[in-house]
């Protein structure tokens, strides 16, 4: 209880930096959160010079923070282009961090390395977009699932085999795909690979990376329904990246909406579909089809690309595209703030005090 | 007419199993009676002989077609279920398999392949049947058992006012001169020197085996060694990048910039100066060769991992926690090896050559070890060049066909990797 209390009154405190929650207190990493992302920033530089102070960056993940239950689902949202991805692979450190904190299971995985990190590394696992580059072309399937296996100990030598064309079968892999090579299967089949790859690690929390938008879409609806099965039975937590909002609506319990590096909007799915607050959100929502001809949707388009994360607009990043941008929103970034129940939204259309 | 039957129901007792056959087996009798009914009716009206023998005909005629329209029908339903059923079975072929497949298939690498076994078949295995063949010698050995005591009679008489009298047996004041030639160097192609004998009175024919033996020793262990720095080094800046892809790349750029003849020159001339004369030369020659050989194989191994190293499945291998040396040789070598095959068998012709140009220079190894760059160094000599071709052709041939056959190889074995390939 104690927890909850603390977390809600974090997430209402404005943030100081970068106009986002931030964790102040060194109680991190509370035992109810499987995951804890704080502030997290990725800059990549793109100009560096001797004098640090002239280095150019592209700041594709610039203050990003969330929690995530024990066999909960957060969907991130976004355009190209948003750091989706990138915010995915931080966590995962398979990019070091600029900066923040990322808590996983009460450890600061941000600040381990080497060894330390590798020994933890099954405990999260990641799901890439595509399946035709992810999976190393010259080993068999059964090396792909199986090699980090082994490499950790997961299973003992004896039920190492079994365990493998076990995890094949879950994943809806026939067990004499064993010897054979990425290269025979489909797309779907191949999606199929990587989930038995992932989940073969026993891992806690998987990194979805628009793990669908490659498929056509009878497989999708197989390829997510696998998902919610091995969710129910193995309680994982997801990070669901992906632009289909539709899948992201059907899979997730809380969604976040990025734009240009930073989360502007973020709540519970009912919350955030019923009633996306910020700008962005509604122009991304109302583009969703509707099965339906008689109704006549609105749609909102937005003008212009997404700006450059090397020279984001000054003040609120969107107010470039935004059809309700006020003259504050150019000169004032405004506060991710939780307008209750924990839906946050950072847009100066809302009280900001 | 019953030769034709019996064959169809010899080709039917082969397919019996095979209903598809039969039917068109039976299509194809009952075709062939009806058109001999047909043919028969017309030979009992037919009157002239003429007529008759031009029906004659006719029926064989038929009979001819009947039958490769059988046998064709045949062969297409013999070869129609073998193909569905390796559909069915669907043996799968690994990556590498495939690459066989491609290479074999290719006429190109096939006769480069075929060049190669019969050169290595003539150097390692031609100099062990020694003892066997009357026209294969020792890499040293001048044939001696030829040498004709040849003698040379001049006859002179002495006159008799010089200070002293020799007299042979008979009697007789006259002088015999007697030369021993040694007509075993330079001999013209014959049955007991395939290719003549040189100016040392070796064999050339015998000399091309040993010759073979050194030369492909040489590109064979240069390229290995070449290829082993270069993967190591190569793939320690790829993989690690940063300060330790500065210092590899800067080595690399520091040997590439290195003349390799004259390098190799100066080499030669210093060993020469140090009066070293043995096999010793051949491995110093070796190790340099390989010092200034392996910065392209090092480029190219650190290209392919460089961006290997950014494609997902590495990222994933990253993800998994798989350790570092795992990561290099199960996942990033396998990928690099197509492309240091071909470098391979192509840079193995380069070395040959290397090692035969050093040989014409005579700053190989000493000319009495057999090498083709050393066989070929008779050619220097305006006389040899000019009368004996036999001692510069054959070598110069040989070493042709070897780097073409590496290349063919090379060639090959590149566009069987390729997987845009068609097939």
């Amino acid at each position: 209880m104690d927890n909850n209390i603390e977390n809600s009154k974090l997430q209402v405190a404005p943030a100081a930096i970068g106009g986002t929650v931030y964790d102040e207190s060194e109680q991190s990493g509370a035992p109810d959160y499987l995951l804890k992302v704080v502030n997290l920033k990725e800059w990549f530089p793109i100009k560096t010079s001797i004098n640090k102070s002239n280095n150019v960056y592209l700041k594709a993940v610039d203050g990003v923070s969330f929690n995530l239950k024990q066999g909960k689902t957060i969907g991130i949202v976004g355009e190209s282009g948003c750091g989706k991805t990138t915010l995915g692979r931080t966590i995962l450190r398979l990019y070091e961090p600029t900066a923040g904190e990322i808590i996983f299971d009460g450890t600061h995985i941000e600040k381990l390395k080497g060894e330390a990190l590798r020994k933890l590394r099954p405990n999260f696992q990641m799901i890439f977009q595509d399946p035709y580059s992810s999976l190393s072309p010259r080993l068999t399937v059964g090396e792909i699932v199986g090699e980090a296996v082994r490499t950790h100990g997961i299973v003992p030598k004896s039920e190492y085999k079994d365990y493998i064309v076990d995890i094949m079968k879950k994943c809806g892999l026939q067990p004499h795909y064993f010897e054979r090579y990425p290269h025979e299967f489909s797309g779907g089949q191949r999606q199929r690979i990587c989930i038995a790859k992932a989940l073969a690690l026993k891992p806690k929390l998987v990194i979805c990376d628009e793990p669908v938008s490659a498929l056509d879409v009878s497989i999708q609806a197989q390829v997510i329904n696998l998902f919610e099965d091995l969710q129910a039975s193995e309680k994982l937590a997801y990070i669901f990246i992906s632009h289909d909002l539709s899948v992201v609506e059907h899979i997730s319990d809380e969604v976040g909406v990025m734009y240009l590096g930073n989360m502007v909007e973020f709540g519970s799915k009912k919350a955030l579909f019923s009633n996306p607050m910020h700008p962005y959100t509604q122009a991304l929502f109302s583009a969703v089809p509707i099965p339906d001809p008689d109704t006549k949707i609105k749609r909102i388009i937005l003008q212009g690309d997404i700006p450059s994360p090397a020279h984001p607009p000054k003040g609120c990043k969107f107010h470039t595209r935004c059809s309700k941008c006020m003259d504050i929103c150019k000169e004032v970034e405004p506060k991710f703030k939780d307008y209750g129940d924990g839906h946050c939204v950072a847009c100066h259309l809302y009280p900001q005090d | 007419m019953d030769d034709f039957e019996k064959d169809i129901n010899l080709s039917s007792d082969r397919m019996i199993d095979n209903a598809e056959v039969t039917d068109i087996l039976e299509e194809s009798e009952t075709a062939l009676e009806q058109s001999k009914d047909g043919v028969k009716f017309a030979l009992e009206d037919a009157d002239s002989e003429a007529q008759r023998a031009a029906l004659v005909e006719q029926i064989k005629d038929v009979s001819v077609d009947k039958e490769t329209i059988a046998t064709q029908q045949l062969s297409d339903a013999e070869a129609q279920p073998e193909e569905s059923i390796e559909e069915i079975t669907g043996r799968t072929l690994s990556p590498g398999r495939l690459v066989l497949k491609r290479f074999f298939r290719s006429k190109l690498s096939m006769t480069g392949l075929i060049i190669l076994v019969l050169l290595f078949a003539f150097s390692f295995l031609g100099p062990l049947f020694k003892n066997d063949c009357d026209f294969i010698y020792g890499e040293q050995e001048s044939d001696r058992t030829h040498a004709v005591k040849e003698m040379y009679t001049t006859e002179y008489n002495i006159t008799s006012d010089s200070s002293y009298e020799i007299y042979d047996s008979d009697g007789n004041n006259t002088v015999y001169i007697v030369t021993f030639s040694s007509p075993t160097t330079m001999l013209a192609p014959s049955k007991t020197h395939l290719l003549g004998t040189d100016d040392k009175g070796y064999d050339v024919f015998s000399r091309l085996m040993y010759g073979g033996r050194i030369s492909l020793t040489i590109g064979f262990v240069v390229i290995i060694l070449e290829t082993f720095l270069g993967v190591l080094l190569g793939g320690l800046a790829g993989y690690f990048g940063k300060w330790v892809d500065q210092v590899v790349m800067r080595l690399v750029d520091i040997f590439s910039c290195v003349p390799t003849l004259p390098m190799l020159m100066i080499v030669g001339v210093a060993m020469e100066s140090l009066n070293m004369y043995g096999p010793e030369r051949l491995y110093i020659m070796m190790a340099f060769m390989t010092l200034f050989g392996w910065a392209g194989t090092a480029r190219l191994v650190r290209g392919q991992i460089l961006s290997l190293r950014e494609q997902d499945f590495m990222l994933s291998a990253e993800a998994s926690g798989l350790t570092v040396r795992r990561k290099i040789f199960k996942h990033l070598i396998p990928n690099v090896i197509p492309q240091l095959i071909v470098s391979m068998t192509l840079g193995l012709g380069g070395i040959i050559l290397t090692e035969a140009t050093l040989g014409y220079l005579g700053i190989g190894l000493p000319a009495e070890y057999a090498t083709w760059g050393n066989m070929i160094n008779s050619a220097a000599n305006n006389t040899i060049l000019a009368n004996y071709p036999n001692l510069w052709i054959s070598p110069g041939i040989f070493i042709v066909l070897a780097v073409l056959g590496f290349n063919f190889v090379g060639d090959g074995l590149r566009d069987a990797f390729d997987p845009k390939a068609r097939r």
